[in-house]
């Protein structure tokens, strides 16, 4: 509990209005997207980085911990009040504040959701690419600290790579730019980019500025089907050496096709073993020869079918095959472990099989789905709470997951993020120097430990 | 029963991913998490843990919720977010006693006397709901609910409800579909030239159509404020009337009485009362919107012959939208002869209405609406089209409170125009 000369002061800083510490608001702002639940002691809606600054100030003069909170889409608990504290939401800071088509940069707030920024720059024939599963309710500021990624990696690169410059605000309440507007910029280390994935730990985003591009001129999307997953993986790496980049290549296995046909039946042939989603874009009449060439690439690959989409309509149906994963996924067991692991795209038969073992070993359902183009894999380890031992099992399967996306030279997390979930495997990943050295950056910029604690790192 | 007890189960579909913020009026409207479907369905699932109460915050949280479905559309795992708070509201009536309000929408529509004669009833709620002002246009009516502010603009009543000019049964060819029409309140007192437009259109195919004298209001006012005891006699009744007759379908004109017979009578009704559920199933089956059903029989609205030159735009009630009713209406308007159909941004927005919602948060139900008749403004549209009566009360406030002339039509108004000159 908090004392009540602290909400007082928080009262003052941000509103009565904007400082909630009703047991209903609390219990509002103490979850996320892993199910898991903590309370926080109070929630504030700061206005501005003006109020942010206050509160952090206020908060490391009083040691009390911070937890920044965008749309609590997050996948690894990031936002969670794991503690209590102050909870910091950004909903209000959500304006886009310019679009500059001279020189193809926004600058906007971080409580913007991510769709919305998209469409306004679309509406101005732009472009901003990244598109997290979650661009529909996810915020920006969120995105980028999370360094948030989607299917169009494969081609644009994620969410860091669109971030030129920031407003943050330190955990100890002072207001630092970092980057700016201009393409090159060599002065200094570069901030911006150690902000973007830094989960919040290291400062309140409160604007960001983001590089934009030229809306493409047209897109087109394929459907080809393998009768294995060799088949499709080796697709993935052919199309990339016969010089095509393409926008997306998103896969799915054996066992995710047959979930979604079980339940949707769309007609995929019964000896598909795995599928590829391609799309290109660009110009009109370059992507039609792409088509034609990705065709003849990968068809000594034990294809199977091969659908390319004529409009807008058909493009829309062969995507359906893609987002109907999730909604189908549950006829498979109630409860999904959703870990994003991903390996050099090279590697992705074998951790396939890899994972086909551990399944085996654990008995328990696995699906695997994802963004084949950057080797970046949605394992889903798929459990039923009500089966005693069933939970203790997956978390013992899902570490050996982990280890075999490193064996591979890969890493535990491509979008997803450390925060609370992952956090005790990270000395898996990174050895003691490589996190004493980021715990020394920590430590500079945060020396109480105030902002987003018990996040990122084991304790 | 702990009402909660039935959506138990529901309430464990909730993996708090939050795709239910997308789109949600409540939640764009207040920008909090408590009034997004999670914050709802996570703070019913601590209602039911009893680890909190039933006071006065969870009643103010739970009235923001428009009932729209939209998170229901959107979430991947299909919680039913509206009937869980419609649970809720039902529980916190149980405990706390029905708001002031909603004690009077209960015996008005409750009330069979009333309900038939629509003079009555200006009546009855007068007092309470409508006072004949003078305006500068005309008489007009607006809520006089002092926390309404008095600043609504609510049409005038008809001088004769729709269902008194009309006899029970209107003979069509032999041969030809039989349709009950349920007609519903707006359309009785207020919209009376929807029923007409309704009525012309299904003569006009050689339907015979059945307008049952004893049908009741559908109950969604009581629903949407938790008074259950109300909805399931109402529920009760109207199925008595609706087995009365043999009919192929059950038709409704009004996207709101539709949602409720076709949705949330089984949903909600029937699974309070599991004794019902059979014959409200029944009924749900039969029951089909007009202009999906005129799609059925194969009405072209190009044989009715041009009418004048119309730019319109076609606002997606939430009650169609959440029955996936949105391509039927807008190819029935495309192909009526002089009508042009231009999109307006977030046609399948909630307009604010949400029921009883608008009653207690008028000035946030504005606020909704304020995109809405904005989005409208900028197509240039001469006419804004709906399928649902209590849309275009909602739709026409917003207009006029914005000093915009843009005409509130029902779809049925468009393609029954030719008919009825
Ligand atoms: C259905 C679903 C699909 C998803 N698909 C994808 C996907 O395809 N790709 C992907 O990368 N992720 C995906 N995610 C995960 C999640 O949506 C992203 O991590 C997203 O970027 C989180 O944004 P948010 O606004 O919800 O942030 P939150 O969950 O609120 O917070 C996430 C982290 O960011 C920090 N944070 C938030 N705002 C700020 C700020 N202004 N300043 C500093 N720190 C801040 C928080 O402290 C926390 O550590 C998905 C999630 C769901 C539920
Ligand atoms: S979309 Fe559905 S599962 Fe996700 S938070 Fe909302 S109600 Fe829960
Ligand atoms: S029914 Fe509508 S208003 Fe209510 S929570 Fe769902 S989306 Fe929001």
């Amino acid at each position: 509990m908090l004392e009540p000369r602290i909400i007082e002061k928080l009262k003052q800083i941000i509103g009565a209005d904007n400082t909630a510490t009703e047991r209903q608001d609390l219990l509002c702002y103490g979850y996320d997207a892993t199910q898991m639940e903590f309370l926080p002691d109070v929630v504030v809606h700061p206005a501005n980085a003006d109020e942010v600054s206050q509160v952090l100030k206020l908060a490391n003069a009083e040691k009390i911990p911070v937890f920044p909170r965008g749309a609590g889409s997050g996948f690894s608990g990031g936002a969670l009040p794991k503690g209590g504290g102050i909870v910091l939401v950004t909903t209000r800071m959500n304006r886009i504040i310019r679009i500059d088509t001279d020189n193809l940069v926004a600058e906007v707030e971080p409580g913007v959701v991510t769709e919305q920024f998209q469409e306004a720059v679309e509406k101005l024939g732009l472009f901003y690419p990244p598109d997290p599963a979650s661009l529909k309710f996810s915020t920006l500021g969120g995105n980028v600290a999370e360094c948030a990624g989607g299917p169009r990696a494969v081609k644009y690169g994620v969410t860091k790579d669109f971030v030129m410059g920031l407003e943050l605000v330190l955990p100890t309440g002072e207001i630092i730019r970092t980057g700016g507007e201009t393409v090159k910029g060599v002065v200094g280390y570069d901030l911006t980019k150690l902000v973007c994935g830094s989960e919040g730990t290291l400062g309140v985003i409160t604007r960001i500025i983001f590089k934009l591009l030229p809306y493409p001129d047209a897109k087109k999307t394929m459907l080809a089907v393998f009768d294995s997953i060799d088949g499709a993986a080796t697709a993935v790496s052919t199309i990339i050496k016969g010089k095509i980049i393409p926008t997306t290549l998103e896969f799915m296995d054996h066992a995710t096709i047959q979930c979604v046909d079980r339940r949707f039946n769309l007609g995929l042939p019964a000896e598909g073993r795995a599928l590829l989603i391609i799309e290109v874009d660009g110009d009109r009449d370059l992507i039609e020869k792409q088509a034609g060439q990705i065709h003849d690439l990968i068809k000594p690959l034990g294809l199977v079918q091969f659908r390319v989409a004529r409009d807008a309509a058909e493009s829309e149906q062969l995507w359906k095959v893609r987002r109907l994963v999730s909604p189908s996924l549950r006829d498979v067991n109630p409860t999904k472990y959703n870990e994003d692991i991903v390996v050099p795209r090279s590697k992705v038969p074998d951790v396939i099989r890899r994972i086909e073992k551990i399944q085996q070993r654990y008995d328990i359902p696995i699906v695997n789905f994802g963004h084949a183009g950057d080797g970046n894999i949605h394992v889903n380890v798929m459990i039923d709470k009500e089966i005693p031992g069933m939970e203790e099992k997956a978390h013992e399967a899902i570490k050996e997951i982990f280890q075999a996306a490193l064996d591979l030279g890969g890493t535990m997390s491509g979008e997803h993020g450390v925060g609370l979930s992952k956090a005790p495997y990270i000395p898996l990943e990174l050895s003691p120097v490589q996190i004493a050295t980021m715990k020394a950056i920590k430590g500079a910029l945060d020396p109480n430990n105030i902002l987003n604690p018990g996040k990122m790192f084991p304790e | 029963m702990d009402p909660l007890k039935r959506v138990e189960k529901d309430l464990k579909k909730c993996v708090k991913c939050g795709a239910c913020r997308a789109n949600c009026p409540a939640f764009s409207a207040y920008q909090r998490e408590p009034a997004v479907a999670r914050g709802k369905v996570a703070l019913a699932q601590h209602l039911l843990a009893k680890d909190i109460e039933l006071d006065d915050q969870t009643y103010l949280t739970m009235s923001k919720c428009l009932l729209c479905g939209s998170c229901v559309e959107k979430c991947p795992n299909e919680v039913p977010t509206d009937e869980i708070v419609i649970a809720a509201r039902e529980a916190l009536a149980e405990q706390r006693g029905l708001a002031t309000f909603h004690k009077a929408v209960g015996r008005v529509i409750r009330n069979r006397k009333l309900m038939n004669m629509g003079a009555a009833m200006a009546a009855v709620l007068g007092p309470l709901f409508f006072r004949r002002v003078p305006a500068n246009s005309g008489l007009r009516l607006r809520f006089p609910l002092p926390f309404v502010g008095g600043k609504r603009h609510i049409p005038e009543l008809a001088r004769k409800p729709f269902m008194s000019r009309h006899p029970e049964i209107i003979q069509g060819e032999p041969g030809k579909p039989r349709i009950i029409y349920f007609v519903g309140c707006m359309t009785n007192f207020v919209y009376t030239e929807v029923g007409e437009a309704a009525l012309a259109l299904f003569r006009h195919l050689g339907c015979t159509v059945i307008i049952p004298k004893d049908q009741q209001c559908c109950g969604l006012p009581g629903m949407s404020g938790g008074d259950l005891a109300t909805v399931k006699a109402l529920a009760e009744r109207n199925l008595a009337v609706l087995e009365k007759y043999e009919a192929d379908y059950i038709m409704t004109a009004c996207a709101t009485c539709g949602g409720a017979l076709h949705k949330l009578y089984p949903a909600v009704v029937g699974k309070k009362h599991p004794e019902l559920l059979k014959r409200l199933q029944a009924v749900a089956e039969k029951t089909i919107d007009a202009a999906v059903l005129l799609q059925k029989l194969g009405f072209n609205p190009e044989a009715t012959g041009a009418g004048e030159a119309i730019r319109i735009t076609y606002h997606d009630p939430c009650h169609l939208r959440n029955r996936a009713i949105t391509r039927q209406p807008r190819e029935l308007l495309q192909a009526a002869p002089g009508v042009q159909l231009v999109e307006m941004e977030g046609a399948d927005k909630c307009c604010g209405l949400g029921g009883t919602f608008n009653v207690y948060h008028y000035d946030t139900s504005l606020r909704i609406n304020a995109g809405k008749s904005e989005a409208i403004r900028c197509t240039g549209a001469d006419a804004v089209v709906t399928g649902c009566p209590g849309c275009m009360m909602q739709l026409s406030d917003g207009l006029k409170q914005g000093g915009a002339r843009t005409r509130v039509l029902h779809t049925l108004e468009i393609l029954a125009r030719k008919l009825r000159q």
